[in-house]
């Protein structure tokens, strides 16, 4: 019998989940480390350095993304029992909720049609291309439901997803250091902003900054997917922004 | 076993959730309306129980690690960012920094306008 070469090992081991679904772990719990490491500092955030370590081994390996993903997709599943289980700690925050669901209404309502505006119009401004500017419009929902957004606006959806994940690592890295300068304390109201703005990826962030935060932010996240979903296609057409 | 009938019920919520967005044709994904329908079950109920407490917080506390796979579709993406990296890099940036700014005051307006109590965290 000869002896089984490298090569073949590789070509067998990477058309199979086992290798994307390790490496996404791997790369993950090692950003994770360097995270804690470095008293989390926030441009060390795991989504970048996990992400960043990723595409550059696919890349050096020359490994399709789409070979990847059949690994990764394990993972990616979970953002949806992930969404309903949102539903807990929001749960857990029910007296606050109560107390602040008028005030939380209007920031969402702003919030959601401010983002989605505002990025079709720098956009526009900078000389993006259309399908570009439709994109980006839904940047600030989470991933599964901003790619729903983008296909019916006439966006890219698998670009959607990026941008999506890009606007939350913004979110999430920027954040902070923005409520100190504008001076807010209140865990309720940085949380709306996080989830408004930054979806899951702020989201995470804010639970980590504490669980009042947290909960907050995903409740935001969660209405804004629905508001984002209802209105964002009619606000682009009254503001005339599909052409 | 805790673990396991708290993910089961998130399932089952995500596919009741999944299955009413295509039955009624709501714009809304399967998994929201899902998160929707727990919570008003939990408010129903009064109470969450130890089994979804456990699986949902096993799930939140690396809600960042289920991001990678969906990040490192950008790869995908490279020539049309490179091509149009100034309109997106600025327009990302920028409108969600205002859309964190206009959110955070439009929420402390508001509760001032509606003098609903400020509290600090408790």
């Amino acid at each position: 019998m000869t002896e089984p070469d490298i090569a073949t090992i590789w070509v067998y081991l990477s058309a199979s989940p086992l290798l994307g679904l390790t490496m996404t772990l791997v790369a993950y719990s090692l950003a994770y480390r360097l995270y804690l490491f470095t008293n989390s500092h926030p441009l060390l955030n795991p989504v970048v350095t996990a992400v960043a370590v990723l595409i550059i081994f696919l890349l050096a390996t020359d490994t399709p993304y789409q070979d990847y993903f059949e690994g990764g997709q394990f993972v990616h599943f979970l953002l949806g029992p992930a969404t309903v289980a949102l539903a807990v700690p929001l749960y857990q925050q029910c007296s606050n909720l109560k107390r602040l669901w008028l005030p939380v209404l209007i920031a969402l309502l702003t919030g959601v049609s401010v983002g989605a505006l505002s990025s079709v119009l720098i956009a526009r401004a900078l000389g993006g291309s259309l399908q570009t500017q439709l994109s980006l419009a839904p940047k600030s929902v989470t991933a599964p439901v901003a790619m729903g957004i983008s296909e019916q606006i006439g966006g890219l959806p698998s670009l959607t997803a990026v941008l999506v994940v890009l606007t939350g690592i913004t979110g999430a890295v920027l954040g902070s250091k923005m409520f100190e300068l504008m001076r807010i304390r209140d865990d309720a109201v940085k949380g709306v902003a996080m989830g408004v703005a930054a979806h899951g990826i702020g989201t995470a962030r804010a639970f980590q900054i504490s669980p009042k935060m947290g909960a907050f932010s995903g409740l935001a996240m969660a209405l804004s997917a629905f508001a984002t979903a209802l209105v964002l296609p009619w606000l682009l057409d009254v503001f005339d922004l599909l052409l | 076993m805790k673990f396991l009938n708290g993910v089961t019920l998130l399932l089952i919520y995500q596919l009741i959730g999944e299955f009413s967005v295509l039955l009624l044709r709501i714009p809304v994904p399967g998994p929201v309306l899902g998160m929707i329908l727990l919570f008003l079950t939990l408010m129903l109920r009064k109470g969450s129980g130890e089994s979804l407490d456990s699986a949902s917080s096993t799930l939140l506390s690396h809600l960042s690690l289920l991001f990678v796979p969906a990040g490192v579709g950008m790869m995908v993406h490279f020539d049309r960012i490179a091509n149009e990296w100034l309109p997106i890099s600025v327009a990302l940036l920028l409108s969600t920094v205002l859309t964190m700014a206009v959110t955070a005051a439009a929420m402390l307006g508001s509760r001032r306008l509606f003098g609903v109590g400020v509290q600090e965290n408790d």
